[in-house]
């Protein structure tokens, strides 16, 4: 494998076990969630009501890994943290297959 | 910027998934003529960069949360159009797995951050850098050719919001989708973006298109032109 690739492929590891950094930041900083992001329970407690089609769409799909997280939004930090890293590498993994089937499709020179 | 399910009418995300598979076909055939067995792995390991830069939420200390998105690094790199489809194939994945960004906002989400981001990104680096070879020309083009993309894409995000309390409303007077008005929602995004998420963005954007200049001169698709 070429030097170049290989250093990306260490540089993307190590971005998938640091992650966790994302969800323990934003709980360190009691930050919230992105702007404009948010459940129709908090859109509830800051407008006092629900838009009617908001209420309609907000629930239409159901994610297999709803929020990067395979358990349960009570769940302990670390419990987060693992699932967390889980969600990259289920990310990574479907990339990896995308990319893999491009180059089989591609023709042959 | 991954906007959910819910926050936008029907005739904001329809015509934004239209804008959004003309730019994506447009992008295929460009990148089909000289897709290699060189360039795709590179696309594969770009979408995954950006899937996880996506993952570091940055918070505000008592505010929101955002992320940087890694498409102007992509851009300047690859070229746009390769960004438009690595950034979207990530994009896509977000929302199918993880609800990351809705269903119904996938056309929007890839519009504001696999095309305007891009473009942004490139077209800015251009202005920047002008002719000069100067190393540090160069990497100032790279930040703010992250920076002000990103800070771009966020207002396109704010203006789909923006406008909803304005083109959907129930018969009530209530809005039926993002309640927000454009008076929130731009200062608020435009804001985070400028003090915080940008500057994240432009950094990564320097400094990794810096290293990738050192390391592999004849990859870089923006300093071929």
């Amino acid at each position: 494998m070429p030097g170049l690739q290989k250093k990306i492929l260490i540089g993307l590891f190590a971005m998938t076990l640091l992650s966790p950094l994302g969800i323990l930041l934003p709980k360190m900083f009691t930050s919230g969630k992105a702007w404009g992001e948010w459940s129709t329970e908090k859109v509830s407690k800051d407008n006092g009501y629900v838009p009617q089609g908001m209420q309609k769409d907000a629930s239409m799909y159901n994610a297999p890994v709803a929020d990067y997280n395979l358990g349960r939004e009570q769940d302990p930090v670390w419990k987060q943290s693992g699932s967390y890293i889980i969600s990259a590498v289920i990310g990574i993994g479907a990339i990896g297959l995308i990319t893999l089937a491009t180059i089989k499709l591609l023709p042959k020179k | 910027m991954h906007i959910p399910d819910g926050y936008l009418s029907p005739q904001t995300y329809l015509p934004l998934y239209a804008v959004f598979i003309s730019f994506l076909s447009v992008a295929i055939k460009k990148v089909k003529q000289k897709l290699s067995v060189r360039l795709v792995p590179f696309m594969g390991m770009a979408s995954a960069f950006s899937f996880l830069i996506m993952m570091f939420n940055i918070p505000i200390p008592g505010g929101s949360s955002g992320h940087a998105v890694g498409a102007a690094l992509i851009a300047l790199v690859l070229g746009p159009w390769v960004a438009v489809i690595s950034v979207s194939v990530a994009l896509i994945l977000q929302a199918l797995i993880f609800s990351d960004g809705g269903i119904t906002a996938i056309g929007a989400n890839s519009f504001n951050m696999a095309v305007v981001i891009p473009f942004v990104a490139y077209g800015t680096f251009k202005i920047i850098r002008g002719k000069s070879h100067s190393a540090q020309r160069i990497s100032l083009a790279a930040f703010t050719a992250g920076y002000i993309s990103l800070f771009a894409g966020a207002i396109f995000t704010a203006t789909e919001l923006g406008i909803q309390p304005l083109i959907a409303v129930s018969p009530d007077g209530r809005p039926l989708y993002s309640p927000y008005p454009l008076s929130v929602a731009i200062p608020v995004m435009a804001i985070g973006n400028l003090l915080v998420f940008g500057i994240v963005e432009g950094l990564i954007t320097a400094l990794l298109f810096k290293y990738f200049c050192k390391h592999n001169i004849n990859l870089i698709e923006i300093l071929k032109a």
